[in-house]
């Protein structure tokens, strides 16, 4: 007989279907397309051989077979005073170095510094990602985590942009980037967060994505501090459609260094397999040539961690283990690194958190390579992985874990004020150099805003012009000083001649430099990561970890039970010990704060009408209650026993003043019951009537409906705290004392 | 811990730290600002300055690094139009192999750059190899 059973589809698997991370692209690898993370069966092994000084051979490539990125890795990248030795290290044994605490990381960055990349990917090969976690917490350069801000806006407003970046500098931000949506617009952008940061805070690094040489322009004339998006390529056909070479990015570096800026390239995951040039190499392979070129061109760090082609490399098996890898390398060249965790990665908030959690836990010099500061739609980096709603997120994650994630909590008030200093500022510098007025209604909308929807429309046509003879022109961040200065703004002009004052030291060029607020330079040279193990290395304690956990929201445990608190009950009086009853009674027995240290329940219901609630449903049966104030226990279990041996009937109810009750019978043992309610929470004065007319049936005898409560999943998540605060204020009363009559001036109303 | 004694050298040496123009970098201040004595020619890093940073980074085990400060201090000499019209000489297709042995000249002779020279020198052979050059 044929079965009639239909194929039906599975509930379960449809909500599965429409869960967020099933919105994420997954592909099985596809080395031939350079859809791989790591070993690729086309990525070279390792070899190197010198002759006369002279790479010859580079992973079995030889120098008449060299693309552009070998003749550089050959020429000027690798250590050759020390590359054969390293060389000749087992891989495993550079990977047991990265987790052993007794080998110095001078020692593994000397070794890595003469490592090729098919070397460096093979030390790889034999790290989880606890390992990598534990090697990075070692090798990143700087002993301090950091963290970077995107700051930008879909209507290029400067009075937000001044705001958003005044209020990312007192989130704790060391660097802010802002780009354009309209390339014209790139010196009025730089312009903005430039002084909405120093607003905020002295010593905050900015810069300004755009062209390559429009940015070097900007650093020449005082609107950035850095630059950034110097971009690496791990293929020679990849690199040429990025129009560049390594030769032509190293003179590029050395460009920006001779202007006294600070610079890091950017490489990462995905880009060539993106580009359609990856030659069949897995992304790592390619990341790691990527990073050989950043150290050999002498750049002091690196953006990486796949930044824009996030997803590419996560839709493969491995993928985020890989993009840690690549951090890891980078600080193994001692490389400052950035280390992603910008573009939106997945559509999951578990996913790109759990992701996070890789560079989070062990601390980076950058853990975000530009953290949307702004919301997500304001975002014009196609970014906003995390954004500005998950502020408050991210503070707490720090406090949970008690780890140095780079920001501080804030309170809205110092917000709006930075907010509205920075909105003045730049309003008193478009007026000062002649661009388009800034009125005060855009800076009243710019303190309060959220997003650019709130922000009133500009005319882009003038402000484009206005960027246009600004750019073009003489003028510079001097003249911006100078406005400051005149308008008043004496301390942001101060900051912002210091930050360019800063250009003219050096100091800053220095690996991982960053500014404190005091203008004080923190680097690998000043602030080298000195990580040995436990207890060494940057700890999270003193005024840091004060400052993590003093997020606002954490409240003085009292306040929590204050409205659980009032004037004592005036229907209740105290009359003497409780004697024992006899006949058809039901005993009510209350904790010790009950009507006095405390007068409601956790959910705010009056104790004398939660009783009179009970006492009417034990009237309804035609029985008494009579009520007992137990003094010698808090416990509900213990209460209820103690009342139902002194209970006519043998039937009572234990009520903590919390609001738990219990109905008991004489015989059994505190721990088991009749009835038990231990959701304080999900009871009302209905349930407690129902609950006396339960007791006064079980009293006579009679069929009885357990009362049915609901089951709230969040109560205890919600309450916990109030429950453990409520209940500790009930227990400090007990005391040796007999239980008391309680005399509850009421009649039911039957 | 500080791995070069000299570091940082505004708090070390700042005193004495001038800009490529010769002005005192710790005069750079806002009195001196307002007063009109300050131009956008004194913020200008001085050679030196990045030959002393280049020894701090040697000093501190990053080689390369130094290299760069090497090859940065050259091009101070180097005025603004001219380094960027350079930086595109070196990108992908722009110059043929006269015209990069012309800069590497260029830099060696009329800008005391004989690093960034070499450099130049160097990519111009590679990019020949490569194929990467300007075809005419």
């Amino acid at each position: 007989m044929i079965s009639c059973m239909k194929d039906q589809a599975s509930r379960r698997f449809k909500i599965l279907a429409g869960r967020d991370v099933n919105k994420d692209t997954f592909i099985q690898p596809w080395p031939e397309a350079g859809l791989s993370v790591v070993d690729s069966p086309y990525d070279p092994k390792p070899s190197l051989k010198l002759k006369d000084g002279q790479v010859v051979e580079l992973d079995n490539r030889l120098r008449q077979d060299f693309d552009i990125l070998d003749f550089f890795i050959a020429d000027h990248s690798l250590d050759l005073s020390v590359a054969e030795q390293a060389m000749s290290v087992p891989a495993q044994d550079i990977a047991r170095m990265l987790v052993d605490i007794h080998v110095p990381r001078q020692e593994v960055q000397q070794i890595a510094c003469g490592c090729t990349p098919a070397k460096l990917v093979e030390i790889i090969r034999y790290l989880n990602v606890l390992e990598m976690m534990i090697g990075l917490a070692k090798m990143r350069v700087r002993k301090t985590p950091a963290n970077q801000a995107h700051v930008t806006n879909f209507r290029e407003h400067p009075a937000l942009l001044a705001a958003d970046a005044a209020e990312a500098a007192l989130r704790g931000f060391a660097e802010v980037e802002t780009t354009v949506r309209v390339a014209r617009s790139a010196p009025l952008n730089a312009l903005a967060v430039l002084v909405g940061s120093q607003t905020g805070r002295g010593g905050v690094l900015t810069q300004c994505a755009v062209e390559e040489s429009l940015g070097l322009k900007l650093a020449i004339k005082g609107l950035i501090s850095y630059a950034e998006t110097l971009s690496v390529y791990g293929t020679e056909r990849s690199f040429v459609d990025g129009d560049d070479t390594p030769w032509s990015k190293a003179f590029l570096a050395a460009a920006y260094a001779s202007r006294g800026v600070k610079i890091r390239f950017t490489s990462g995951t995905g880009s060539e397999a993106l580009m359609g040039h990856a030659e069949g190499c897995s992304m790592l392979y390619l990341e790691a040539r990527c990073l050989l070129v950043t150290h050999g061109a002498g750049s002091q760090g690196v953006q990486n961690g796949s930044i824009s082609c996030i997803a590419l490399p996560e839709s493969l098996p491995g993928g985020v283990r890989a993009v840690l890898a690549e951090n890891l390398l980078a600080s193994m060249l001692g490389l400052e690194v950035a280390s992603g965790n910008d573009a939106n990665a997945s559509h999951s908030y578990i996913r790109k958190t759990a992701k996070l959690m890789l560079q989070f836990i062990p601390g980076t010099d950058f853990i975000f390579s530009g953290y949307s500061a702004v919301p997500r739609r304001d975002n014009l980096f196609g970014g906003g992985n995390f954004d500005a709603e998950d502020f408050d997120d991210y503070t707490v994650l720090q406090r949970d874990m008690q780890i140095d994630g780079g920001l501080r909590p804030v309170d809205e008030n110092g917000v709006l004020a930075v907010r509205r200093e920075a909105a003045c500022a730049i309003q008193a510098v478009y007026s000062g150099l002649g661009f388009p007025k800034i009125s005060q209604a855009e800076v009243e909308a710019a303190v309060y805003a959220h997003s650019s929807d709130d922000m009133p429309e500009r005319d882009s046509v003038t402000d484009l012009a206005a960027a246009d003879r600004f750019l073009s022109g003489t003028q510079t961040v001097l003249d911006v000083v100078k406005v400051l200065e005149a308008a008043g703004y004496h301390k942001i002009a101060s900051n912002l001649i210091e930050i360019n004052r800063q250009r003219l030291f050096g100091d800053y060029l220095q690996p991982a430099a960053i500014f404190d607020p005091g203008f004080h330079v923190n680097s690998a040279i000043n602030n080298p990561n000195d990580y040995a193990g436990p207890g060494s290395g940057d700890r999270v304690v003193g005024s840091r970890w004060d400052e993590i956990q003093a997020i606002p929201q954490a409240r003085l445990p009292l306040d929590i039970i204050q409205d659980c608190q009032g004037p004592s009950c005036s229907n209740l009086t105290e009359a003497g010990e409780f004697q024992p009853g006899s006949g058809q009674e039901i005993v009510v027995a209350v904790g010790p704060a009950f009507g006095t240290n405390l007068t409601r329940t956790i959910n705010g219901l009056d104790h004398e009408a939660v009783l009179a609630a009970i006492l009417t449903g034990i009237a309804r049966q035609g029985l008494i209650g009579r009520v007992m104030k137990v003094y010698s226990t808090s416990d509900l279990g213990q209460l209820s026993h103690i009342a139902a041996q002194l209970s006519g009937s043998g039937i009572a109810i234990g009520l903590q003043s919390r609001g738990t009750a219990i109905i008991q019978r004489r015989g059994l043992a505190p721990l088991s019951n009749l009835e038990l309610f231990p959701q304080s929470p999900s009871l009302n004065l209905e349930i407690y009537e129902a609950i006396g007319r339960n007791a006064a049936c079980y009293a006579l005898g009679q069929p009885v409906k357990p009362v049915a409560v609901k089951v709230d999943n969040n109560a205890r998540l919600r309450l916990i705290v109030k429950t453990a605060l409520l209940h500790r204020c009930e227990t400090e009363l007990v005391q040796v004392k007999p239980p008391q009559t309680l005399r509850f001036n009421w009649e039911p109303d039957i | 811990m500080n791995l070069s004694p000299r570091y940082p050298l505004g708090k070390h040496e700042g005193k004495h730290i001038v800009t490529a123009s010769q002005y005192l970098v710790d005069s750079i201040n806002l009195p001196n600002l307002m007063s009109g004595q300050i131009s956008p020619e004194d913020l200008q890093i001085h050679a030196a300055t990045l030959l002393a940073q280049a020894e701090i980074a040697q000093q501190a085990g990053f080689d390369s690094l130094a290299e760069n400060f090497f090859r940065a201090a050259e091009l101070t000499r180097v005025p603004n139009s001219v380094l960027l019209a350079m930086y595109e000489a070196l990108r992908p297709g722009r110059s043929t192999q006269d015209d990069l042995s012309a800069l590497a000249i260029q830099l060696e002779n009329g800008f005391n750059a004989p690093r960034c020279a070499a450099f130049v020198r160097q990519a111009a052979d590679v990019y020949q190899l490569r194929g990467i050059l300007h075809s005419d």
